[in-house]
Order: structure tokens, then C-alpha cells, then sequence
């Protein structure tokens, strides 16, 4: 990159089952405050750009945009909100710091998925209107589909997609953050209740509210901060087709694609070699598995037996999810990436406590927006 | 200061119509396909995608930036939407060129679409919720609401009439008569139309509203290096700027926008414009609502508080007047597909320095042009300017 | 310039009503259940309790309403909930002759913007006029909350019917 990049702030409001006790708004205000203490910034006086994350039918607010600036601090500034993952949002403040024009950028996401009665209902609303919607199945069979044909064309075992479960939600018990924290067995996991098969209830990640909210600085700007930057040193993104019809089943190419950008921005020629750890969408178990293959961490089909054999168990070669994952912490909607870049941070700055990755210095974040799209983002950070 | 210039190289757009055939997907396809035919590109040379669509409510679609994406020929390429409610069009030029300025991508494809006709019995309905969920929805408010509120605060504090203001409304249906897109082009309209139009929230009347539309427009977007083997013809974005106030809409003075103000002197102070009406040659304000071009004319200082309908009173901001504005009719005139409308207008711009604009081509060549949007609670201004 | 434009296929209402056209309807079923939080939260109770409440910013003094936990000019936290009046100033106002979906309505609503008494200059809310006839409603015009009896009070907005010109 022509002009360096870092994340010199963080700030969150953890993440939790229901949070009835705040409004969405107060939600935001306790992640920024915190966010602008640690970086030591005043967001009146310094913040030349606010980026959020949202989506309206998330929030039950058609131009959600609208209530976004108040609680960060940006009333009458700049600000805009990306309709997409918490890593887009990244890569719009990235772009913006990269033109030269922005010194310090401030990026935000939250999930108040507690408060959507009808969660299935809204995420039917994302499939094709005309061909997709009126079959009326929901919209998790297809993740099950694409499941089945994932597990079909690299024999990967059903056992490694629990052990996901049991890895991530057991290393979220050492995060305070995490909402989900369980000890499960690969038993409880695959004995748990079908949801559309071979997918069962404890293989998809449960809803979490909370707030994450970065500050980001160039290169000069960032050293004068602070003496620990987390340095953005490469940031991807790209979509799939949505066609239900013509997508490909079994892999993740937009994981493929969004990790070749961040890893040609990054000079990352062998990940698995040059990356130490990673935070991994994983939503749906499976997920992690289709995805670390994606994003060339382990040739296809091996992902499954490297997680039976433990290499990305916290104490294993390439720890993946050390922070529990969605499927620890809690899936956060539009927030989710934002939780993943917020673990590679912590760790990076030897801040992640009980679950610390001893030596981490390059960090990957990859985040995917879910059923039923096929777009991703990842983002490399290095300490 | 800017490290990466970043010029239009290409443009296209659909029709404007009340109800389309196509969907919304497919109106995207054809204004993305219609502007790489423009500055004959295919999607082999777009580097990334940057989409603007207003509300999910109109499409009725959750997660509406994956629905569009092959439509704007997203596939396998990295899709960025962004999002300021009405301010989303000309947004989204914003981030055409914050991909390419920071010099991650050569060439962008900035695609906006809206198709508003399949919110359904009104798109009326998609704004019902854009009031806040707590203290003010139970109210039963609507949209006209909120500008009504705003166009009587304006009229009240520098006196102006309901005719000063349809003066706007008559230029702008005028002015669409020569746009082969226009959906309300009308040469033979009246302020007596205007003022005899049914009351619907006083003070605004029907013709001083622009209709629902369907309708897209996309650009194409490249770095100098890349944008000189284009086209012959570059046109420079040589400021950009954009500003959202408080969400608290009640707590402030509707009279004036203070955001596009703050927005038009982040883009002046990029572009080295001190002296706006002087350096400023065309204006596409943004006009949903007649006042709003007023109002918006005076927050981008090419007029002074309460005197923009004097202006248009005395034919300045006619095509052939000295300062053009709204050259292409507007909203109000061309339609109002939100995001569309405002991409449409910095593609007037780019038509007009291009000396391209067919039947409203303004006289005198001129070099230097502002397109603006505006959006959500009376709260955001987005500005573009351009040059030759 | 025509060659610019894509000449998309714009349909009337007889294509529908005959049948030339084809399409699909779906109702959304989405539905939330919103955390009013801590200053709105407030703000609801004290409605039910027949009172308008602000806040105070211990930066700027100014007492703002509808409360918040935060000013947003100074983004400091505020440091406490103030009793207002339940009279006020109008601020703006407009004649709504149209329901959201453009059907006309008999009697029109008179939405307004009423600057609270007890709040610092300008802070409004968004309420309705009632009692007044269209005509003679003016900005500047001084009203009062019109509240509905304490056991039909909720903990809302609604909880005022509307305000109404003081005589
Ligand atoms: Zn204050």
C-alpha cells in the first residue's frame, strides 16, 4: 500500500443473548467511548470520517443511516454507512485513509438481534423475490445444501464439523466477551436437533447483541497515537453470484477471491507459512472448514482432518477462532467481521488474556455475510 | 494534495418511467451495460463495483447490495454499497472515487438503481419507518411530513410565497421536455398549474413533488493514467464532500442546511473553489421538493440565505441564464428514482462539460460543475464537483 | 445523448389489470420488539406519569429533549433528567390532507414541531395540533399537551393526544 494503515483504537460493548437494559444507541455510545479512550482522540476535534455498518430490516428502520451519527460522535461530519459486513465497512475507511485526504477514520458496527421477532422471516427477504422466495423453505436449508455438497466433494467427516463446535465454543470460555461459551461434546453437537440436515441446531451460530466500533489512522498519525498499531497491511473483498441457480455448491470462491486481494495487498505469498493465526467466519461449522480451504490456509478437503487432529485448537500449529467465533461469542449480524478483526487485534497487542496466542505477529480476519449471499471480505493485520 | 486524480470516463442510464417491466437487477444491467458502451469498456476492465440503492423497503428485498450485485456486474469482483438515504447517488460517485484515489483500483463501475413501483399499495410505505421507532413512529407520521415542516420553516423565515417557490417547479418539468429520459418533461407548464395542483400536506402540493420512478444510472470511473488511453475527454472530479447532522431533527433550524453547507466546503476547499458562484459554471441541485433546490442553492453558497427564489425569479438559473441549474429538469422533471435521480445528475454534469447534452446543452462551454444530494431526516449533504 | 439511454420497458396499470404482465406479492412479516434503553426509557415512564422530562449536558448547560444519555455536540454523558412543562411553542407546522399511502383523509392532521418550555432554545419535539382549526394555526403559536386520563396512559408518545393553542 502506498500509505500505511492502522487500527490505533478499539472499543466494544460485549457481546450478550439479550441487552435489554440499553437502546441500540447507548449500545454504540459505550463501544465509542470506549474506543476513543483507547486511542486517546477527541471524535469532535479529530475524527475526519465516521463509517457504519448496518442493514435496515436488521434494525426495523428503513435508512437506518439516519441514527447513526449522534452516539459517535459525528453529528455534522462525514459520515456513511455501508450495507454490508463490518470488513467492508473496514475497507471503506481503509480507501478513505489511502487517498491521502483522511488522517483518522472511525468505523462501526453493531447487532441488536434480540430485538427482531421474526428473524427467519427477514432473512427469507434476502433470496430472490420472484424464483427463490415463494418455494417458502427456509432460509437455512441453504447452508444444508451447500453442506452436503461441500462434505460430498472432500469427504470431509461430520465429526469435524462438530469439533468446530466444540473447539469454538469451548475457547469462548476463556473470552468475557463471548456471549455463547459451552462445553460440548462432538455428540451433543451432531445428537442435537436437525435443522436442515445434515446441518443440526448447534452447528449454526445463535444471535448475540453488542457493538464494536475501531479507530483507524495512517501511518504518521498512528505512530504519534500510539506505540502499539495494529497495522492493516491488506484488505479484499468480492462477491459471488447470488443466483441460487448457478452458484457453486461445494466452495467458497468469494473467500478465495477477497483473500487473493488482501494477500497480494499484503505481499503474502504462502499464508499458511506467513500467517500465524486466524479469526474465520463460521457461522454454520462447516463454514470454517469450507472456508480455511478458501482462503488457502490447507488444500481442499484437508481442513476437516486438520481440525480432528487439533492443529487449530487454541494450542494447535494454526489456531483458528481463538476468540470462540460466531459460534462462541455469538452471531452479531452485521457485526460479526468486526468481531473477528476485534480478536486478531487483541491478540496482536497481547491483550487476549487467558486465551493468548503466544508469539502472534500476523493475524488474518475473514467474514462472510451469510445465507443466502456469497460475499466475503478479509482483512491481514500484523503487530 | 490529491495523490490520485480520478476522472468520469463514462456514462448511461435508463429511461424513467412510473413502472418498469425489467427488475431491478436487470434496470441495473441495462444502465451498467449502456454506460461501459459509452467509453467502450467491457467488464473485463472494471476492477471493482460501488452500488447505490436507497431503502431495502422499496425493492423489498433484505440485504438488497447481493440481490443487485450480478445486475451490476459484481460477479467475481469486490461490491461495496453505501448508503445515506437520499444522499445515496451522489454518494456513491464519492466512493467511486475513494476506490480509485486511493490507488487500490484503476477503473470503477458506480451503478445506482431504484425500483420503486414494487413497494406495494405505495412507496410511501418504505418511509414510514424512517421516523424514530420510539418517540415519534406511534405518531403516524409520512414523509411529506418532514418537508412540509422544513418548506414552511424556510418560507416563514425569508418570506417567501408558494409562486416564488413553483417558479422552481416550472423550470425543472420545462427543462425535462429535452431529456429522451425524462418521465414529466412538460414545455407548456404553469406556475397556475403548480399552485391549482391538489393540496396534499400544506404547504406542498402535487406538482411541487417529484413522482415515484423506476430507473438506474451508472458511471465509470478511472484513474488519470487509465482514463487518458479512455477517452479523450476525462472529466476530473476536483472535489468531493459530505456531511450527516444530528439525527434530532426536531432540535434544529429546518430554514437552512447547515449539512450541505459543511459538505459543499469540504468539495470547494479539495478543488480550490474560493469564490463559488464566481468558479461554478452549472449546478444540479438536488430537487425532490421544488424549495429543496432553494434551499440547497443557498446551503452550496451560490446564493445567499433566502434569495435563490429571487434568482430564479429573475431567470438566472434558466438553461440559458447565468448560473444553469438543474440543466437536465431535475427530479422533478426527469424523475425520482432516489439514488438513480442523484447519480443522473452528476451524469448531466458530465454530459454538459462534455459538451454532450444534445437539446440541453447550456451555452458557453462551461468548465466547472456541482452535482448535490440530500437525504434522510433533513440531515445529509453529498457534493461533487467537476471540471474540465 | 439518446444513445446514452437504455430504453427500458414501461408498463401501465391495463398490463396488470389484463393480465399482459406477470408478478409476484409477498407480504413481509417483520416484526421487532425495540430496547427503549435508559434515557428513552425514562422518557416513556415519565410520559405515563402524565410529565415531559430532559436532560441536562454538564459541557454545554443546555437541557435537551427528547433525553438521550449523551450530547451529541459536546459527547459527553449527561448528568441528569429534567423536568419540563408540557406547554410550548410552535416551531413549524404543516396540514396533512393524505395517509401514508396517498389515500385523502377527512379531517387533516396538523403535524408540528413544538419547541418544549423548560428546554433551551429550539429543542423540539415532533407532536400533533389538535383543538384548532387549520387556518388559524401560526408558528410561534403557544400550546399545551392535551394528556389522555392516567389509566389509559402506557409509557408512550401517545400518551399526549396532541397539544392545543393556549388561550
Ligand atoms: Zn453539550
Amino acid at each position: 500500500m502506498i500509505r500505511e494503515v492502522a487500527i490505533v483504537g478499539v472499543g466494544w460493548s460485549p457481546f450478550r443473548s439479550i441487552t435489554p437494559d440499553l437502546s441500540y444507541k447507548e449500545m454504540m455510545y459505550e463501544a465509542a467511548v470506549r474506543a476513543y479512550e483507547d486511542a486517546g482522540i477527541d471524535p469532535r476535534r479529530d475524527v475526519d470520517s465516521f463509517v457504519t455498518v448496518a442493514e435496515d430490516f436488521n434494525e426495523g428502520t428503513s435508512i437506518f443511516d439516519e441514527y447513526t451519527p449522534d452516539q459517535l460522535g459525528g453529528a455534522l461530519r462525514p459520515n456513511h454507512t455501508i450495507t454490508g459486513d463490518g470488513i467492508h465497512g473496514l475497507a471503506a475507511a481503509v480507501m478513505q485513509i489511502l487517498t491521502g485526504h483522511f488522517n483518522i477514520v472511525v468505523v462501526e458496527a453493531h447487532s441488536k438481534a434480540s430485538n427482531i421477532l421474526t428473524h427467519p422471516h427477514i432473512l427469507a427477504y434476502a433470496m430472490d423475490p420472484v424464483y427463490n422466495r415463494p418455494l417458502a423453505f427456509h432460509p437455512y436449508a441453504i447452508a444444508g445444501m451447500e453442506m452436503r455438497r461441500y462434505l460430498a466433494e472432500t469427504g470431509t467427516p461430520l465429526e469435524a464439523c462438530a469439533q468446530v463446535v466444540v473447539k469454538n465454543r469451548g475457547n469462548a470460555r476463556l473470552n468475557p466477551l463471548a456471549a455463547h461459551a459451552a462445553d460440548l461434546s462432538v455428540e451433543d453437537v451432531l445428537g442435537s436437533e436437525p435443522i436442515a440436515e445434515p446441518l443440526t441446531r448447534l452447528q449454526c451460530a445463535e444471535h448475540a447483541d453488542g457493538a464494536v466500533v475501531f479507530v483507524l489512522a495512517d501511518g504518521a498519525t498512528a505512530r504519534a497515537l500510539t506505540d502499539r498499531p495494529i497495522w492493516i497491511r491488506g484488505i479484499g473483498w468480492a462477491n459471488d453470484t447470488h443466483t441460487l441457480e448457478s452458484r457453486p455448491w461445494g466452495e467458497a470462491s468469494y473467500a478465495y477471491w477477497a483473500s487473493q486481494m488482501a494477500y497480494r495487498m499484503a505481499g503474502i505469498k504462502s499464508p499458511r507459512n506467513e500467517i500465524d493465526f486466524a479469526e474465520v467466519d463460521d457461522t454454520f461449522a462447516y463454514k470454517e472448514l469450507q472456508h480455511l480451504e478458501a482462503l488457502g490456509l490447507c488444500r481442499p478437503g484437508e481442513a476437516g482432518w486438520w481440525t480432528l487432529e487439533g492443529a487449530t485448537a487454541l494450542t494447535g500449529e494454526f489456531p483458528v477462532n481463538p476468540s470462540g467465533g460466531a459460534l462462541g461469542e455469538g452471531h452479531l449480524l452485521d457485526c460479526t467481521g468486526l468481531a473477528r478483526v476485534l480478536e486478531v487485534v487483541l491478540q496482536l497487542r497481547g491483550e487476549a488474556g487467558p486465551r493468548q496466542l503466544e508469539g502472534a505477529e500476523i493475524g488474518l480476519a475473514f467474514s462472510w455475510r451469510g445465507v443466502p449471499t456469497t460475499s466475503g471480505a478479509a482483512v491481514v493485520l500484523s503487530n | 494534495m490529491a495523490r490520485n486524480r480520478v476522472a468520469i470516463v463514462g456514462a448511461g442510464m435508463t429511461k424513467f418511467v412510473r413502472r418498469a417491466q425489467e427488475t431491478s437487477k436487470e434496470l441495473a444491467w441495462e444502465a451498467a451495460s449502456k454506460a461501459l458502451e459509452s467509453c467502450e469498456l467491457t467488464l473485463d476492465d472494471i476492477d471493482a463495483v460501488v452500488i447505490g440503492s436507497a431503502p431495502e423497503a422499496f425493492d423489498g428485498v433484505h440485504m438488497k447490495t447481493e440481490y443487485l450485485s450480478d445486475g451490476c456486474g459484481g460477479w467475481g469482483k469486490p461490491v461495496i454499497r453505501g448508503f445515506v438515504g437520499g444522499g445515496t447517488g451522489v454518494l456513491s460517485v464519492i466512493q467511486g472515487w475513494y476506490h480509485v484515489a486511493s490507488g487500490i483500483f484503476d477503473t470503477v463501475l458506480v451503478v445506482a438503481e431504484e425500483k420503486m413501483s414494487a413497494c406495494q399499495p405505495h412507496p410511501q410505505g418504505a418511509f414510514i419507518t424512517i421516523f424514530d421507532n420510539i418517540t415519534e413512529r406511534a405518531l403516524g407520521p409520512n414523509l411529506l411530513w418532514i418537508f412540509a415542516l422544513e418548506m414552511n420553516a424556510y418560507m416563514t423565515r425569508y418570506g417567501l410565497s408558494k409562486r416564488d417557490i413553483a417558479l422552481v417547479s416550472v423550470k425543472n418539468k420545462r427543462n425535462a421536455a429535452d431529456h429522451p429520459a425524462a418521465m414529466l418533461g412538460d414545455p407548456n407548464i404553469t406556475v397556475e398549474d403548480v399552485l391549482n395542483s391538489e393540496v396534499l400536506a400544506w404547504p406542498v402540493q402535487r406538482l411541487d413533488v417529484s413522482p415515484v420512478t423506476d430507473g438506474a444510472v451508472a458511471i465509470v470511473m478511472a484513474a488519470e493514467h487509465v482514463a487518458r488511453r479512455i477517452t479523450n475527454k476525462p472529466v476530473w472530479v476536483e472535489g468531493i464532500g459530505w456531511n450527516l447532522d444530528t439525527a434530532y431533527w426536531t432540535n434544529r433550524d429546518l430554514s437552512y442546511p447547515t449539512y450541505v453547507e459543511e459538505a459543499a466546503r469540504m468539495a470547494y476547499k479539495m478543488a480550490g473553489i474560493t469564490e463559488p458562484r464566481k468558479q461554478i459554471h452549472i449546478a444540479e441541485p438536488y430537487d425532490p421538493f421544488d424549495y429543496k433546490e432553494l434551499h440547497h442553492l443557498e446551503g452550496l453558497l451560490l446564493f445567499d440565505k433566502g434569495k435563490a427564489a429571487e434568482a430564479t425569479a429573475l431567470g438566472i438559473t434558466q438553461r440559458d441564464g447565468d448560473l444553469p441549474v438543474c440543466p437536465s429538469g431535475g427530479l422533478l422533471g426527469v424523475g425520482n428514482p432516489i439514488s438513480a435521480a442523484a447519480l443522473m445528475k452528476v451524469a448531466e454534469i458530465f454530459w454538459q462539460l462534455r459538451g454532450e447534452a444534445g437539446a440541453r446543452q447550456v451555452p458557453g462551454q462551461p468548465k466547472r460543475g456541482i452535482a448535490q444530494a440530500w437525504g434522510d431526516l433533513m440531515q445529509v449533504g453529498t457534493v461533487v464537483v467537476l471540471g474540465v | 445523448m439518446k444513445e446514452f439511454v437504455y430504453n427500458c420497458v414501461s408498463l401501465s396499470e391495463e398490463d396488470f389489470t389484463q393480465g399482459r404482465v406477470l408478478f409476484e406479492t409477498w407480504k413481509p412479516v417483520a416484526r421487532y420488539a425495540w430496547d427503549a434503553g435508559i434515557a428513552i426509557g425514562r422518557y416513556l415512564r415519565e410520559l405515563k406519569n402524565g410529565r415531559l422530562i430532559g436532560v441536562h449536558c454538564p459541557n454545554c448547560g443546555r437541557v435537551l429533549v427528547p433525553p438521550r444519555m449523551f450530547c451529541q455536540d459536546c459527547f459527553v454523558p449527561i448528568d441528569g433528567f429534567v423536568p419540563l412543562q408540557d406547554t410550548g411553542t410552535v416551531v413549524t407546522f404543516s396540514i396533512c390532507y393524505i395517509r401514508w399511502d396517498m389515500v385523502r383523509l377527512e379531517h387533516p392532521l396538523i403535524p408540528a414541531v413544538i419547541a418544549i418550555d423548560g428546554a433551551s432554545p429550539g429543542m423540539g419535539i415532533l407532536h400533533l395540533l389538535g383543538e384548532v382549526k387549520p387556518e388559524d394555526v401560526r408558528i410561534g403559536m403557544r400550546v399545551r399537551a392535551v394528556w389522555k386520563p392516567a389509566e389509559e396512559r402506557v409509557g408512550a408518545i401517545t400518551d399526549i393526544r396532541y397539544f392545543k393553542p393556549i388561550e
